[in-house]
């Protein structure tokens, strides 16, 4: 498979060795291959340290796989780029500037008309939420709030995909909840390429219109699933989604797999 | 928001009754009202109030252990002036300044040699700092001149810079320069390696360049910690130029000290020492109060 003529998000085998400075080297990845058409959201679960950010900082191109590659829209990641946004689990915004100035900061750096990434910034703004907190600085905000921020900020330089990290892993539950139901509103309305790493599987079911379960050592690609509920979750309310059979089936699923696997993990601890 | 309810069915519990005065407060003679629902409090830093009354009490003990150990005659004029001689001094020394020049003068002069060893030390020292956390190239060349230098006292570098620069005001501003150099080099570069790479890669994401990154990130995200060192360096020069006038120097406050011994001025000596120290506590103040003005987001990443 080669990704050089495709449309949308190609990762093409690929392998990360990390070498220790002490000798010896961890087997991050191991022939990881996805192929994402534009527009999909795309989930990835699977246990600590079984390389999901390995995988998300080689698609953002933080990191240079040892073998393979990635590819988007025919061309090839060497490096981070605007057409690539990404969204950390905290912690990533700017704490020097208020939530407009860390909102309009992609479009300020490429040099964009401040009349127009200001109406920009209004209408993301109403869009998140945050109205009337556009002068204010971020350390004041609720830690969904800043989420909020970082997600507006993202999606304010129009990239063509959107990597996440965790977005809502430090949230509380309500207002990963809510959170979760403007991700789903955001992706419909921009039509964007979602990665979404999560540790919940209730998240990752009801966000991903695919999700993938990664196993560790070495990290690889388990088990690939196709799902309604993403779709379901634009007319109908997430509690009954969460609610039906056929996601708690799924949900148990996938729990007792990754169960398992660290369970695997911890009995190779004790050895 | 108000702590009052419109639910009618919440009775709000009554605010605590004998809430002592904000003076009594002031003063450290009852502890605030978060502190005073504490149980633990030996041992909780935050319980120890400013026991301001203790410090006004240590204040009077030593203005009445000078009025009296002086005015009984306990310690020679020579050794330590009774408070008239000082007002007078005082006086006499507004009036008609030390030595042909005026007292303000004196401070000025002090002060001068300070701002400008500390704005030449952050204007080589930052830009220093920054080569040095960003590029390896940067980092090894100065990096044996850096942690040489940093533990040797600058007062120590007054024989050489009189030897190589005379005692004219180059030389002193010269040491303060060097006094603040080495400070800020290293503020500017644990300003720059303590930025948090999830920032930096969101930078790059959102399509900034090289250069972009370095001033709307890296720069910003070291201003802490260069006004830190800024606040370090003038503490440290100031101290350094007393000293330095101390040994060399026509006109300052550590000179003024200096002359006024040999002619056994003491009441001029201990003007002087007062001055010092206000001086540097004010520096202090006005530091930190620049400080959160300028840098309001400091610790809050
Ligand atoms: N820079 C690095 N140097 C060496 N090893 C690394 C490095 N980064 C990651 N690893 C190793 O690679 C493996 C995968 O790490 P990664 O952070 O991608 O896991 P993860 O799935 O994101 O875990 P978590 O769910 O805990 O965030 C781990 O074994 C980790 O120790
Ligand atoms: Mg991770």
């Amino acid at each position: 498979m080669t990704g050089a003529n495709h449309n949308g998000l190609v990762v093409d085998d690929v392998s990360m060795v990390f070498t220790l400075p002490g000798g010896g080297s961890v087997h991050a990845l191991n022939n990881v291959s996805l192929d994402l058409k534009s527009g999909e959201l795309l989930s990835v679960l699977g246990p600590s340290g079984c390389g999901k950010t390995t995988l998300l900082n080689i698609i953002a191109g933080f990191l240079a796989p040892t073998v393979g590659a990635v590819f988007l829209n025919g061309n090839q990641v060497v490096g981070p780029d605007a057409e690539r946004g990404i969204v950390f689990q905290q912690g990533a915004l700017f704490e020097w500037l208020n939530v407009r100035k860390n909102i309009s900061f992609g479009p300020r750096m490429a040099g964009k008309p401040a009349k127009e990434t200001n109406e920009k910034v209004d209408h993301l703004l109403n869009i998140v939420g945050l109205g009337d907190f556009g002068d204010k600085p971020v350390y004041q905000l609720s830690g969904g709030m800043q989420q909020r921020v970082a997600l507006a900020r993202c999606l304010a330089n129009e990239p063509d995909v959107i990597l996440m990290d965790e977005p809502l892993g430090a949230l509380d539950a309500l207002t990963r909840e809510k959170m979760q139901g403007l991700v789903l509103k955001l992706w419909k309305e921009t039509g964007k390429t979602i990665v979404l790493i999560t540790h919940s599987v209730e998240e990752a079911l009801f966000l991903g219109e695919r999700l993938i379960v990664m196993a560790p050592r070495p990290g690889r690609i388990h088990k690939e699933y196709n799902l309604p509920f993403a779709e379901q979750g634009l007319t109908q309310s997430p509690r009954d989604i969460k609610a039906s059979a056929e996601f708690i089936e799924k949900r148990e699923e996938i729990l007792s797999m990754i169960w398992e696997m660290e369970e695997e993990i911890m009995g190779g601890m004790d050895k | 928001m108000t702590d009052q309810s419109n639910d009618p069915n919440i009775k709000l519990v009554a605010a605590p009754q004998e809430t002592p005065s904000a003076l009594m407060m002031w003063l450290g003679m009852a502890d605030n009202s978060f502190t005073r629902q504490k149980t633990v409090k030996f041992g909780d830093p935050s319980a120890v109030n400013s026991g301001r009354l203790w410090s006004f009490v240590t204040i009077i003990l030593l203005l009445l252990l000078w009025w009296v150990s002086t005015s009984f005659g306990w310690v020679k004029p020579i050794y330590w002036p009774s408070f008239e001689a000082v007002g007078s001094r005082m006086t006499k020394l507004l009036d008609q300044g030390f030595r042909n020049t005026e007292l303000w003068e004196h401070v000025f002069i002090s002060v001068y040699r300070v701002l400008s060893g500390v704005f030449f030390g952050a204007l080589v020292g930052i830009p220093l700092g920054f080569a040095m956390g960003l590029s390896s190239t940067a980092r090894g060349l100065f990096d044996p001149i850096v942690e040489f230098m940093r533990p040797i006292p600058p007062l120590a570098l007054i024989p050489l810079i009189i030897l190589w620069l005379g005692i004219d005001e180059t030389a002193k501003i010269t040491l303060l320069f060097l006094a603040a150099l080495f400070i800020m080099i290293i503020a500017a570069r644990s300003g720059v390696s303590g930025v948090k790479i999830s920032k930096v890669h969101a930078a790059y994401s959102l399509g900034a360049s090289k250069f972009q990154v370095l001033k709307n990130v890296i720069l910003p995200n070291a201003l802490p910690e260069i006004f830190t060192g800024i606040r370090t360096a003038m503490g440290v020069c100031w101290g350094t130029v007393v000293a330095a006038e101390l040994v060399a120097a026509e006109k300052g406050v550590g000179s003024m000290i200096m002359i006024a011994k040999n002619f056994l001025q003491t009441d001029t000596v201990v003007i002087g020492i007062i001055i010092i120290g206000i001086i540097g506590y004010a520096i202090e103040m006005i530091m930190r109060m620049l400080e959160s003005w300028l840098i309001p987001w400091r610790g809050k990443g």
